[in-house]
């Protein structure tokens, strides 16, 4: 969105080597030939989405240049798109991020209450994120679920009805899930797109 | 109980999947449209039924798909905006995730009518998980003959593709949607050409609702006449009302259009009154877009009538003293909420999702939550309020797109329903600066609120 923060940012540069192992490449191709030829930039966004999961969270300009060269289309063109839309993140992230609703009826329902229940909970203010690198604490808005307000957004997942009871139980069992080493991290490219 | 046609199924175990589905009746009206009717027949009927757009616009569906050019020999296209992100609005979520076949059969029967042989769902991305849910119900669907090629072995092939966003308020703009589905930024397109004539890769395209869609199968079965008699006159049919804020249960209901307003906030199949046994203060009917209104202004019109949920009773008496179904996206508050916090909260969200293309939105919706959050916070000016009035109107139609206004309308309307609650804050900044949250006790009392 225009006045969202990360326009401002300049993106990163790593200089690190991406690509996407065999798996992902054939999930790749498959995306693509849903639009018709010479349409392949359609499959920007699903893209997009696939290799910041597989980059650990965020976009670099290693990666989007990359995608840039899979789609045939200029790095500027996918540089415009990962700047527009708020779920392309182009610094690195918590592990989790925790995107809380602060719009219209979440609002009226709690949502600012349980923010400021988070805040002093993991210690850190909007935009930031733990020491342990586990959880990033984000305003978003509405995320569709105002008939069970408040609610808020976990990487993949939805938490509804929220209190600070529930909110105790998620976090510890997030906590907990982050060490067992059990999760899977392509669920976009194996389940979403 | 009021009529159901869409969700009188939600209820039976396993309804998500093919077989179950398929057992209660699921698919007829594909079998019937590709197999004893022409694509005409079908916008035919549609155009019969009366039913209007359920994304917001309200405009009628067979009217759009017939303006789908038919001149050209280029492929056409069905897109299903599943881009539901309007404040208040939940209905199609709820939909998708619970009835995912009746979003399927509707899409198979809309693409037949309108010749297209590839249908986008442009789902939000925040969605994801009804991603797995679709292309779960595509798939079964695919297997048992029902899209791919050769349909029912009817000559007739579709696909059905579920795109995803990315978290942009403004793709559900239709064309905004079209450009993403591209792969570009989300910025809405200069209409005409509309997207009937020059749509997705220039093609001719029909973007719909979801709700819409999938309320074409039932037109179907039961035909467009037998549609038409549900509702009233202007409003056929049932509609899905997303329900929020200070309620008793809130959730997604199908109504009969053209039931009271007072029925659906108070009655205990529907909303079932308001929380915690206090007094109703105002409605957003429509979704944040759509003015708000004041208790007595909702329950009813100025001419003293019950209003009515309908776009044409909702609508009556104007801006003045009438408002939108929009997309059905009903926000409830009660006496006390703070309508200044509201509207601050709905102007930072426009803001924040305005796409930069048109200045009066762009810099009109910054200055406005500026100007809100001032006032909200204790530290406003009694010229701010007719300054806000004086942006909205800057706004109001002179943008690309309907974002503008509907940016400017919550706010114009919760100044003109609401202006002591505005000039209460300005006069005391200190009572404000120390609420919390905008809580503030008998605030009802302490200003001369409706109801």
């Amino acid at each position: 969105m225009q006045n969202n923060e990360v326009n401002h940012k300049i993106y990163i540069k790593e200089n690190k080597s991406f690509f996407f192992p065999e798996k992902i490449m054939e999930k790749v191709k498959q995306i693509i030939s849903r639009y018709p030829e010479g349409k392949q930039k359609s499959a920007l966004i699903p893209l997009l989405h696939i290799s910041q999961e597989e980059n650990g969270g965020y976009l670099n300009v290693d990666v989007m240049d990359y995608v840039a060269k899979i789609l045939n289309i200029q790095p500027v063109e996918v540089y415009e798109v990962a700047t527009f839309y708020s779920q392309f993140y182009l610094e690195k992230q918590g592990k989790y991020i925790l995107e809380v609703c602060q719009t219209g009826s979440c609002a009226i329902c709690g949502g600012e209450e349980v923010l400021d229940y988070i805040k002093e909970k993991l210690g850190i203010k909007e935009g930031e994120t733990t020491s342990d690198g586990l959880f990033t604490l984000k305003t978003v808005e509405c995320l569709g679920g105002c008939g069970y307000a408040p609610v808020m957004q976990i990487n993949t997942e939805f938490y509804e009805f929220l209190d600070q009871k529930k909110i105790d139980t998620i976090i510890d069992q997030l906590r907990s899930k982050a060490f067992d080493g059990k999760e899977k991290c392509s669920t976009w490219a194996e389940k979403f797109c | 109980m009021g009529r159901k046609i869409l969700l009188d199924k939600i209820d039976i175990p396993g309804i998500q999947g093919f077989d179950v589905y398929r057992q209660n009746g699921g698919y007829t009206s594909v079998e019937k449209a590709l197999k004893t009717m022409s694509p005409e027949q079908v916008v035919d009927e549609v155009k019969k039924s009366g039913i209007r757009g359920r994304g917001g616009a309200g405009f009628p569906a067979g009217t759009k798909w017939g303006f789908m050019d038919k001149s050209t020999n280029n492929p056409r296209y069905l897109i299903c905006n599943a881009d539901e992100s309007e404040p208040g609005t939940f209905k199609d979520r709820y939909l998708m995730e619970k009835l995912p076949h009746l979003l399927i059969e509707g899409l198979i029967v809309s693409s037949y009518a309108l010749v297209a042989n590839t249908c986008y769902i442009y789902i939000r991305g925040e969605f994801k998980y009804i991603i797995g849910i679709l292309n779960l119900a595509i798939n079964e669907a695919k297997q048992k003959g029902f899209l791919g090629k050769n349909i029912l072995s009817t000559g007739y092939s579709l696909d059905i593709h579920v795109h995803p966003g990315a978290g942009a308020y403004i793709c559900g703009e239709e064309t905004a949607l079209i450009e993403s589905l591209e792969g570009k930024r989300g910025n809405p397109r200069i209409k005409p050409p509309f997207p009937a004539t020059k749509g997705l890769y220039q093609c001719p395209t029909v973007v719909n609702n979801v709700e819409t869609l999938a309320a074409v199968g039932p037109i179907i079965n039961m035909g467009g006449v037998e549609y038409a008699k549900i509702g009233t006159d202007k409003s056929t049919g049932t509609k899905l009302i997303s329900s929020s804020g200070h309620i008793m249960q809130p959730g997604v209901y199908e109504i009969e259009m053209g039931i009271t307003v007072e029925e659906f906030i108070y009655s205990k199949e529907y909303c079932g009154g308001i929380k915690n046994s206090k007094k109703l203060k105002a409605v957003v009917a429509g979704g944040s877009s759509v003015p708000v209104l004041p208790a007595g202004l909702i329950l009813n019109t100025a001419k003293g009538e019950k209003r009515l949920m309908s776009y044409e009773s909702l609508a009556d008496g104007g801006f003045e003293s009438g408002t939108m179904l929009g997309s059905g996206g009903f926000i409830v508050y009660d006496e006390d909420s703070c309508i200044v916090r509201n509207t601050w909260n709905f102007t930072r969200f426009y803001h924040h999702e305005s796409c930069g293309q048109c200045s009066p939105c762009r810099e009109g919706t910054g200055w406005m939550e500026k100007v809100l959050y001032r006032i909200e916070h204790g530290e406003g000016r009694m010229e701010d309020i007719d300054l806000l009035v004086s942006i909205s109107k800057n706004i109001e139609g002179n943008t690309i797109c309907p974002l503008g206004d509907a940016a400017a309308w919550p706010v114009a309307s919760a100044i003109l329903h609401f202006r002591e609650e505005f000039e209460f804050h300005v006069r005391y900044p200190e009572k404000i600066k120390k609420r919390d949250h905008g809580n503030i006790e008998n605030i009802h009392v302490l200003q001369n609120v409706s109801i």
